[in-house]
């Protein structure tokens, strides 16, 4: 079984750590796992996603043609792969910046006002932990706190304790939004 | 333990866990991960990082390094090994190791920074000028990145005969988990009794990569020609995946290697037996192996990431036995395992 997961944004969102602390996550559960950059010539304000993959066994293609969940940041990232999610699949949107709601009706949409909970946290830049939490409740393959681990031990090298904090906040509250739309 | 890393990191740790003591570059994407690497922490272990003026500077910097006797490395991407190309050349000539890492990206010409395979010509053919080979190694994984470096330092030394480490920017810029290779004991990397160290107290040695005698230079040549065929005989080495009852045989190296891994299962799914076969040393190139499977097997398809450079030895080891269509990709573009996968409907009988 293979679960591919796209993470998309503008640059500065923090959607490549995102899908590196799921990776992580997987990894440290035992699973296979690829973290796929996307590494044009991009900076702050640009685009920027990467495509994760989770599997019971060694990955082939680190692409994924049909996404069983999409974190989309922005609009035009909601855009782009829409599309492409697996019937079935999880679109988590930042229904703070993307102003139209997801069009496909065979996937479960899962609106989380991203930014506007980091800031309640007192943290904008926790945005793409707010929004990760949402996609793990979401995948419902890996428990929240290996997810919480994996980001500390990512955060640890550089992470001041407050950071580490405010960011396991973020996770939750991510991960409790999304339960509100899931059965 | 299975650590997270950049197939760019994996290469330059393992690189410095196989007694690398030496490395010189020049900043290029796909592979700046692995400058970066280096920077940091082969100083730590006592080595010399350092980035040239240039490439042409790099390389020749390797060869000085491989001279004095001490295991050394360089780096970069398809227009940088061009680059790099007559410094090569001179290492084959003098028989100096070196292990030269080329994380290929879209060309011809400056190109762009997106996973090609246009350089096997170049990896495997020659590239500089002259009779020479190098040792070429094409990994498909990260882990196999690791393991492949610490190879290529051992063939390298014990040959006497250049390696290069053929990735590719998809390879180069994500992340997997890895097995980090044990640091190889110091003590146990090979002597170089030819090693420029100093003559006091012993005979001069002289390290060269010409005669200006023609019977000469042809002893030379002959003496390389002769490696060349002892690696031929020694270090093939390729993976096969489900080919015992193959209808159809996929041949493909690296990145697209592994996609075709994802083909196959995919083609299985539907009906379809399909096997895979994924040179891992592209020179040597498992002509025999591919052969032998021609024998029994009627379709043999070759994708690549390129306009079918390795296509041609595949046809050279098929020799007609089977019929050998190509599908390929440019520029960067990678194809979806489903876009192969119709390759594969259209050729299976």
């Amino acid at each position: 079984m293979e679960t591919g997961v796209i993470f998309a944004g503008f640059g500065g969102q923090g959607i490549l750590l995102a899908g590196k602390v799921l990776a992580r996550a997987g990894m440290d559960q035992g699973l296979e796992v690829t973290w796929l950059p996307s590494y044009g010539p991009e900076m702050r304000g640009g685009t920027a996603n990467c495509t994760v993959i989770l599997a019971d066994e060694p990955v082939g293609s680190p692409i994924v043609d049909a996404p069983r969940a999409l974190v989309a940041l922005n609009g035009p990232s909601l855009d782009r792969f829409e599309p492409k999610v697996a019937p079935g699949g999880a679109v988590v949107v930042n229904s703070s910046l993307v102003p139209r709601p997801v069009r496909r009706k065979d996937v479960r949409e899962i609106p989380v006002p991203v930014n506007d909970i980091a800031r309640e946290l007192g943290e904008p830049r926790t945005i793409n932990m707010v929004a990760l939490g949402a996609a793990v409740r979401a995948l419902g393959i890996l428990p929240l706190q290996a997810v919480i681990q994996a980001m500390v031990e990512e955060l640890g090298e550089r992470g001041r304790k407050r950071l580490v904090e405010v960011n396991r906040e973020a996770l939750a509250r991510g991960y409790a939004e999304a339960g509100r739309f899931l059965a | 333990m299975r650590v997270l890393m950049r197939g760019n990191e994996a290469i330059a740790e393992a690189a410095i866990r196989a007694g690398c003591k030496c490395y010189f570059c020049y900043p290029i994407t796909p592979q700046g991960e692995l400058v970066e690497y280096m920077a940091r922490h082969l100083p730590q272990q006592g080595g010399v990082f350092l980035q040239a003026e240039s490439e042409v500077a790099a390389i020749n910097m390797v060869y000085g390094a491989s001279a004095a006797g001490v295991r050394t490395m360089t780096s970069s991407s398809s227009p940088g090994i061009s680059l790099k190309m007559e410094g090569i050349s001179y290492l084959a000539g003098s028989r100096l190791p070196a292990v030269i890492v080329n994380v290929m990206r879209g060309g011809p010409g400056l190109g762009n920074i997106a996973p090609a395979q246009g350089d096997y010509f170049q990896a495997t053919k020659g590239g500089g000028h002259g009779d020479y080979r190098l040792i070429v190694l094409a990994p498909s994984t990260v882990q196999e990145a690791a393991e492949l470096v610490m190879l290529a330092f051992d063939l390298s030394d014990h040959y006497r005969v250049p390696a290069m480490i053929l990735a590719d920017g998809m390879l180069g810029q994500m992340m997997e988990p890895v097995e980090l290779p044990e640091p190889v004991d110091e003590g146990t990397i090979l002597e170089k009794p030819w090693a420029l160290t100093g003559a006091e107290g012993r005979e001069p040695r002289v390290v060269l990569s010409f005669d200006l005698d023609p019977q000469g230079l042809k002893e030379m040549n002959l003496t390389l020609q002769r490696t060349y065929r002892e690696i031929e005989a020694h270090e093939v080495r390729w993976e096969e995946v489900d080919t015992a009852d193959a209808e159809i045989l996929l041949v493909a190296y690296g990145t697209m290697g592994r996609i075709a891994k994802t083909v196959v299962r995919l083609a299985r799914a539907e009906g379809i037996r399909a096997g895979l076969l994924r040179p891992i040393s592209l020179w040597p190139f498992p002509y025999e192996p591919i052969r032998a499977l021609a024998e029994r097997i009627p379709v043999v398809l070759t994708v690549e990431l390129s306009a079918g450079q390795m296509w041609e030895d595949v046809r050279l080891a098929v020799e007609g036995r089977a019929a050998t269509p190509f599908y390929g990709e440019l520029g960067g573009v990678v194809p979806t395992p489903k876009e192969i996968l119709s390759e594969v409907k259209k050729h299976a009988r």
